[in-house]
């Protein structure tokens, strides 16, 4: 009997970065709780769901740049196996920037208004200004900003949204980092400048061979350019696995209901938009069973009493559900 | 940028002539000047004559006009007082007054930016606690109080330093110390809210994301920004101290503005007043000026700004 080829899993094959486990902290309340997700090289993953529900905290816990009042509780980060929460602040700083990097909501309000565009991208490198100036040069063009040599010694203000996004990119991407994070890049953008930055992440993700954890609230975007998904809800991972498989037959009802709250262009015209009733409960509200409970239409006591444990619901697609079945 | 600095001097200018009205009006406001000038016990035909003497009984826009033309040649009257011109009774305090605000607002400067950045880096710690309790006396304690404590402690127990006058530098530091205590608190609270509400910003973070320590990100960007409020205080804090320092150099018998302000109010000379008053408006417009000026050498967007 022949044994069939193993599929291959790049996200399992010696991921670029890995998070185990992670809980985070504020009064002691776990706003996030057990996350575990991984990417590989080349990979776009996306992490989705609701303002409140973590992912920003998640992706700043990675860069070891949480805000003072969270706490890192259990957890391992891990990047190209190395354990980052293990390292000092000095050694943690010579990470960012080099091996991890970061990009921001709003461009412009993650650019220094009183330094040069230039200034900025160059500081990624950790050479002098006039070392760097090459280098940064032939960045700016490569994440399409026309006119390098002017723009370089340009303001912030005096850039649009779009093509501050575009500079945050550079300077994030300058020093060739496995890994790359990106905050809502786009959600602070026109629809067609959004379509345009996320083509270039995609675009770098593949020729650099860069690891991108996307975080996002919108599905849609998810759809063009994530290659798979992780679906928190209230601090946990409600639903992961690939984008297709989820878009096509997703597992939890939160991600169920997330999909059909898409607007499509078959809607009827001026049709009721589909929403999710209820709201995302408080840290200090949080339920002892499913955190989605409250919200949920399959909900039952055994739901509200026992924490659903993430299951494999077929070829690395994982759902936290005890009626994974039965949902449509 | 050449239009921003045009308009400020046209503004700065407008300013300058509204208060030499304002202050022209006031004066008349208050009654007949005549009275204020002459000798005690001195009779109507006494009063009448030195009235036509000075002008005051002609109508009020001829005097206006005149006043004007004496202010364009720098003429603002003989001092009754002291018989001599107004203008070279104050000129010769101008150096005192102005020693003694510089050395005030570099002992401000020096201590109070520091403490203010260090109590916005350092927040929740007892180096923000002990920072906060000396801003507070320093904002606290009365000038004619704690000049006096330090001129017991350092001129009189210790005899490190001259109890009062202007002999040499010396003499400059306690008055300096006393008159710039009020100057550091505003600073150093000015700078901590300043340098806190720009830690908060989006592109700090954005700065540590690409691998710069905490330090650095504070050196190479929230310090330029969190620049901008504290300019303005430090330039209206510049006239405070030109013309706030009444009573610091009444207590150290620094011969001042402050001091010549007291003298020739006690004296009824009354000339004198009114060019002390018309010195400081003129000082602080300046200073507004000049602030608005450095902030277009600071940010970029005023600079672009038509």
């Amino acid at each position: 009997m022949l044994l069939a080829p193993a599929p291959f899993v790049p996200a399992l094959f010696a991921p670029a970065l890995a998070v185990h486990d992670l809980n985070l902290l504020i009064d002691g309340a776990a706003v996030v709780d057990g996350v575990d997700f991984a990417v590989a090289s080349g990979e776009v993953m996306a992490l989705v769901g609701e303002s409140g529900c973590g992912k920003s905290l998640t992706a700043h816990a990675i860069m070891r740049l949480l805000p003072d009042a969270v706490r890192q509780g259990r957890g391992r980060i891990e990047l190209d196996g190395e354990n980052l929460s293990a390292l000092s602040e000095r050694q943690m700083r010579r990470v960012r920037g080099r091996r991890i990097s970061m990009i921001f909501q709003e461009p412009q309000a993650a650019l220094d208004p009183l330094s040069t565009v230039g200034a900025q991208v160059a500081e990624a490198t950790g050479l002098p200004r006039s070392q760097a100036r090459e280098a940064v040069l032939r960045m700016l063009a490569e994440v399409g900003i026309s006119d390098p040599a002017r723009r370089i010694d340009q303001y912030p203000f005096e850039l649009s949204g779009g093509m501050c996004q575009r500079v945050m990119i550079a300077s994030a991407l300058i020093a060739r980092p496995a890994v790359l994070i990106a905050d809502e890049p786009t959600t602070a953008l026109d629809v067609t400048i959004q379509a345009q930055i996320l083509d270039l992440l995609r675009r770098l993700a593949v020729e650099r061979g860069t690891a991108i954890v996307l975080i996002t609230h919108d599905m849609g975007v998810v759809a063009d350019i994530a290659d798979r998904v992780a679906v928190m809800y209230a601090g946990r991972i409600a639903e992961t696995g690939d984008t297709a498989a989820i878009f096509a037959a997703p597992r939890h009802p939160y991600t169920a209901l997330l999909l059909a709250a898409l607007p499509r262009l078959t809607d009827v015209p001026r049709s009721r938009l589909a929403v999710i009733e209820g709201r995302v409960p408080a840290p200090a509200e949080f339920p002892p069973g499913c955190r989605f409970a409250g919200r949920c239409p399959l909900a039952d006591d055994h739901c509200r009493a026992e924490v659903p444990p993430l299951r494999d619901v077929g070829s690395g697609h994982l759902s936290a559900c005890w009626h994974s079945e039965a949902v449509r | 940028m050449g239009r921003y600095i045009a308009g400020r001097l046209a503004q700065a200018a407008i300013a300058t002539f509204i208060v030499i009205t304002i202050v022209f009006f006031v004066m008349r406001l208050s009654g007949d000047p005549t009275l204020l000038l002459v000798p005690e016990g001195a009779n109507a035909a006494q009063i009448a004559e030195l009235r036509h003497a000075l002008g005051f009984d002609r109508p009020l826009p001829v005097q206006y006009l005149g006043y004007l033309n004496d202010l364009a040649h720098f003429d603002l009257g003989q001092s009754l007082v002291q018989r001599a011109p107004v203008w070279l009774i104050v000129q010769s305090r101008i150096p005192y007054t102005v020693a003694l605000a510089a050395g005030a607002l570099v002992f401000a400067l020096v201590t109070g930016i520091p403490a203010g950045i260090a109590m916005a880096v350092w927040r929740g710690g007892i180096t923000e606690r002990l920072l906060s309790a000396v801003v507070l006396a320093g904002q606290s304690l009365p000038t004619f109080w704690s000049g006096i404590l330090l001129i017991l402690l350092f001129g009189v127990s210790l005899r490190w330093l001259p109890t009062s006058g202007a002999d040499g530098p010396a003499s400059l530091v306690m008055p300096s110390v006393v008159l710039g205590a009020l100057a550091m608190s505003t600073f150093a609270r000015m700078t901590r809210i300043s340098v806190l509400e720009e830690l908060g910003r989006d592109y700090v973070t954005a700065a540590r994301a690409r691998g710069l320590s905490m330090g650095a990100a504070v050196m190479r960007h929230v310090l330029r920004n969190a620049a901008i409020p504290v300019l303005t205080v430090v330039a209206l804090e510049v006239g405070n101290l030109l013309a706030g320092a009444v009573i610091v150099e009444t207590v150290f018998t620094w011969p001042g503005i402050g001091q010549l302000a007291m003298q020739s109010i006690f004296a009824r000379d009354f000339l004198v007043v009114q060019a002390i008053v018309l010195f400081v408006s003129v000082v602080y417009i300046a200073l507004n000026l000049l602030t608005d000026l450095a902030y277009s050498a600071v940010d970029p967007r005023i600079r672009g700004m038509a």
